[in-house]
């Protein structure tokens, strides 16, 4: 049973987060692009005032899985990061933490641009 | 036809310019909702996964992240992902499929352009920028915290 609230608190908190980035895109015309610029820095600010974790407590993946989430890992890395290498660990924590979604993210898209054709958008 | 209008029928076009965009931005939450809160159910179901496999604290994050990505670039190559986006908008965008997806659609697209400054560089056309306020944030917020954690505490 907790399973289950566990998913339905992902579901409604994610799903919230991207409403906000709906009512964005549908009220100011902001590319997807900055859309998702704003909720990586949106997501490093809210985890440096203290504010994210709690959601991350709450929500789990509902959290984490939107950029918001992105945002958090970055900051969460340097904020532990400092904690064991002092400063220059502001500077190497957000990056080794998020190093595999990063890393992931080129190579898949390298691969899936090598494998794929370009197609008409639908 | 006459081209004048009654009033009531004055009437009845305000309203309905009044009500139409409102049911449509009401409607693109809604697609918004379901399909990015649908997205975090399958991260938290692959966050789950990695429990049971026993990974640690720092790696289950990590593999929920890379399938994640790894399905959002693989949606994009198949052509599915823009489907989704056109009728989830934001729903699709604000995952972190979508940011898989904005480094996969341009690189396939701009691949005609050469290995290098075509694929190369347009892979990170839009993750660039997020890369590039990202880290430099997380930096700010890691220096805030030192300098905080130095001189305060």
């Amino acid at each position: 049973m907790e399973v289950f609230w566990d998913f339905v608190k992902a579901f409604v908190v994610g799903g919230l987060i991207c409403v906000i980035g709906q009512v964005l895109i549908q009220t100011t015309k902001l590319t997807n692009a900055r859309i998702l610029v704003l909720f990586v820095t949106a997501g490093v600010v809210l985890t440096g005032l203290g504010l994210y974790k709690p959601l991350v407590d709450f929500a789990g993946a509902g959290a984490t899985v939107p950029l918001t989430g992105f945002g958090y890992s970055l900051a969460m890395g340097a904020i532990e990061a400092v904690n064991s290498y002092g400063i220059l660990g502001a500077l190497a924590g957000g990056v080794t933490r998020t190093a595999a979604g990063i890393a992931s993210a080129v190579f898949f898209g390298l691969l899936n641009a090598l494998i794929f054709k370009p197609r008409a958008k639908p | 036809m006459s081209e004048s209008k009654t009033p009531q029928e004055k009437h009845y076009e305000t309203i309905v310019n009044e009500l139409t965009p409102n049911s449509r931005h009401l409607r693109g939450c809604v697609r918004a909702f379901w399909v990015g809160g649908l997205i975090c159910v399958i991260g938290q179901a692959l966050t789950m996964l990695a429990q049971t496999l026993e990974l640690g604290e720092l790696t289950a994050p990590m593999f929920t992240s890379c399938a994640l990505i790894f399905l959002g670039t693989t949606l994009t190559g198949i052509g599915v992902y823009d489907r989704i986006g056109k009728y989830a908008g934001a729903g699709s965008v604000v995952p972190i499929t979508g940011f898989a997806n904005s480094v996969a659609a341009p690189a396939i697209e701009f691949r005609r352009e050469g290995m290098v400054l075509g694929l190369g560089a347009k892979l990170f056309q839009i993750a660039g920028p997020v890369l590039t306020y990202g880290i430099s944030s997380s930096i700010i917020v890691g220096v805030i915290y030192w300098a905080v954690k130095e001189w305060l505490l």
